[in-house]
């Protein structure tokens, strides 16, 4: 019981037994309904054949009398598959005709019978053979009585035929349907059983359990697949979430020491200005502040929530505003800033975030490239197998091949000595934002052959093909 | 003589509303507050001021409602919007909303007071001004030709509209981050001094040949464009 009681639970089977109901009512109307209509039909026909029989025996009557009218009913009687013809006499007794026996007082009466009434042939065997007739009776004027009447077997016929098979057909549907509900609804069961053990362990703190696929590409393994792309999103999330607490009880602590012990030291100066003590203060605070809107940037966009301001932007418009925007502090620090931008490249972005990224990776390459032997920084847009490649490449000392995977995380730094000013959150939001775009981050060396040290660095920043 | 700038201060934090209030007060301008936004609302519509700083979470009527509010009214006070929120989508929902500017929390009073000095003299200032002058410095927004003591300057295209943004606002402190985001319309971090050195290249052109300093670096706040002969606002 409880089984079936889980099964039509299911909505599969409340459906389908919602229809069946829907259906059957329908069908079982129009059914009736056509019988009813076609039962009235044939007997409006009858009617009308029986009333022209009694007008030509009426005709006949007065033509040739009383023997003539006898001669003429004897002869429409033996015709195969005849109407109904009973002579009576004033009191009723059957005189002639083709009728056996009749239901009593029916020839009392002139006019059509008021309903279909019962009746006997002389070629029946037995009492049970009774047959349904209508009828029309006549009274001549020397007291007899003539009934003409038709059969009303075949309609009837007729309408037990389709009643039947109305029945039998809704009772098909039904075991048919009894037999698809089960079939159905076991299969759904012991699906979506298996997904809840599933997601079960999934809230139990298994982040990497996955939801079962048949393979078919049903609406369930479509479900399954987009939960479990939701499943691969949070876990990736609480991954960077945990990692980013980390790294911020490690990494924001030393800037907040040094600030408390800058306070502390301008405290302990007594008497003397503190102008100079309260100035560094607030220096190492928006360093501070900085590394926490880059941290916040980072996780908001991570999180997908800057998605939403998407649209069309020019991206050879953003490179060349960086560019000149950069290219002033390159000349200052020795540096050549050349930038090879193909034009009109329009992707689906955010222009904003885009910029800063750009921007970040340029800051990269005025920090770590400043005194290389070879100035030149080149910043190039172009398409290549249909992605759109932006690329920095510098000629500083590079990244070596096994740490380019740590450098994008947050707060890695190659420079353990942090001589540079940074917050080590740069190519992290970089990431983050070639993330949104659907496309990717690559880090490679600008002269492989170089000597360590001097193989530059070389970013690609990969989206993917503008949709047109 | 330039009348004291006036201006409504909605915030609920009392202490930072006090800090604000007190520094605003020094710096010259007259300063209400309220610490909600129904009060806040209230106020903005019954008296006048120049520019109203709201920040973005109150109780009682958020930010971005007093400003709808304000601005179905027919209430076109100048708007900048405080926000802990501070990132991109945040300052587009706030602008949207009707705010004239954005500035995330936290923040250095001085770069809040050049926003709201300038946002103060917008109501004043005709944009269709077609030359702006500071001394004897001229630029011609309709030609693109910038001439001081009548001696033609050639600028690039970005340095004139530096140059365009610092007269526009000539008297007032621009920060750092008004220059990137009114000359560059970029709203990001640049991390390094980037709009430093296209100041002192677009300053080299305009002050080289010539004795009277005109653009002045403040310090920790910005730059000013000012005719200190005539000593202006």
């Amino acid at each position: 019981m409880s089984k079936i009681g889980v099964l039509f639970r299911t909505t599969a089977v409340r459906l389908s037994a919602l229809y069946l109901i829907l259906f059957s009512l329908c069908a079982a109307f129009l059914v009736f309904y056509v019988t009813g209509m076609s039962e009235r039909l044939l007997q409006q026909q009858t009617r009308d054949a029986v009333t022209a029989e009694v007008t030509q025996i009426e005709q006949v009557y007065t033509r040739a009398g009383i023997n003539g009218l006898l001669r003429s009913l004897e002869r429409r009687a033996r015709q195969p598959g005849a109407n109904l013809y009973v002579i009576a006499g004033p009191s009723g007794e059957i005189l002639a005709g083709n009728v056996a026996s009749l239901e009593p007082g029916l020839l009392d009466r002139e006019g059509w019978t008021d309903k279909p009434f019962a009746y006997q042939r002389y070629t029946d065997e037995t009492r049970q053979d009774s047959h349904v007739a209508l009828a029309h009776v006549l009274v001549l004027d020397n007291g007899l009585r003539i009934l003409v009447g038709r059969d009303l077997q075949e309609p009837q016929k007729f309408r037990a035929l389709v009643r039947q098979a109305l029945m039998v057909a809704l009772g098909i549907m039904g075991i048919g349907a009894l037999i698809i509900w089960f079939a159905i609804g076991r299969n759904a069961l012991k699906r979506i059983d298996r997904m809840s053990e599933a997601s079960t362990k999934i809230m139990a703190g298994d982040l990497s359990q996955r939801l079962p696929m048949s393979g078919s590409g049903d609406e369930f393994d479509r479900l399954s697949e987009s939960l479990n792309a939701m499943l691969e999103r949070i876990e990736k999330l609480n991954e960077g979430l945990r990692q980013v607490s980390d790294n911020i009880a490690h990494d924001l602590k030393t800037p907040l020491t040094r600030l408390r012990n800058k306070a502390e030291a301008a405290l302990a100066r007594k008497g003397t200005s503190q102008r100079g003590a309260l100035e560094e203060i607030i220096g190492e605070s928006d360093q501070l502040i900085r590394t926490f809107n880059a941290l916040l940037m980072i996780s908001r966009v991570e999180a997908g929530s800057a998605a939403a301001e998407m649209s069309e932007v020019d991206l050879s418009q953003i490179v060349s505003d960086c560019v000149e925007l950069y290219e002033p502090v390159a000349e200052d620090v020795g540096l050549r800033l050349e930038a090879d931008v193909e034009p009109g490249m329009v992707i689906s972005g955010n222009r904003e975030l885009v910029g800063q990224a750009l921007g970040n990776l340029l800051d990269n390459a005025l920090k770590y490239a400043e005194g290389a032997t070879d100035p030149q920084i080149k910043v190039s847009l172009g398409k290549r197998d249909g992605k759109v490649f932006l690329s920095v490449a510098d000629h500083g000392p590079g990244v070596p091949e096994d740490k380019r995977e740590d450098v994008v995380k947050r707060f890695v730094r190659l420079d353990e000595s942090r001589s540079k000013p940074g917050t080590g959150l740069g190519l992290s939001l970089v990431e983050a934002v070639m993330e949104m775009h659907h496309g990717d981050l690559d880090l490679a060396a600008t002269d492989p052959d170089a000597a360590e040290n001097g193989k530059g660095l070389t970013v690609h920043m990969v989206f993917p093909p503008p949709a047109s | 003589m330039v009348t004291r700038m006036k201006i409504l201060i909605i915030e609920d934090d009392i202490e930072a509303a006090a800090y604000l209030a007190k520094a605003f007060r020094e710096a010259g301008i007259v300063c209400d507050h309220a610490s909600d936004g129904e009060s806040g609302l209230f106020m903005a519509s019954e008296n006048s001021y120049d520019v109203l700083v709201v920040d973005r979470m109150l109780p009682r009527r958020d930010g971005l409602s007093v400003i709808s509010e304000l601005r179905r009214k027919d209430i076109h006070t100048p708007v900048l919007i405080l926000s802990a929120l501070g990132q991109v989508d945040d300052r587009v929902t706030g602008l949207r909303a009707g705010g004239d500017d954005y500035l995330p929390k936290p923040y250095a009073f001085n770069e809040l007071l050049a926003r709201v000095e300038v946002l103060g003299r917008r109501k004043g200032t005709p944009e269709q001004d077609m030359v702006y002058r500071v001394g004897d410095l001229e630029l011609d927004r309709l030609s693109h030709s910038v001439r001081r003591q009548g001696k033609e300057i050639p600028l690039q295209p970005r340095e004139f509209r530096l140059l365009e943004y610092l007269m526009k606002n000539a008297g007032q402190v621009v920060t750092r981050t008004m220059l990137l985001e009114n000359v560059w319309d970029y709203h990001f971090d640049p991390q390094t001094n980037v709009i430093d050195v296209h100041v002192s290249r677009l300053r080299s052109k305009i002050e080289k040949d010539f004795d009277l300093p005109l653009l002045r670096t403040v310090r920790g706040a910005g730059y000013m464009i000012k005719d200190d002969r005539t000593a202006t606002a």
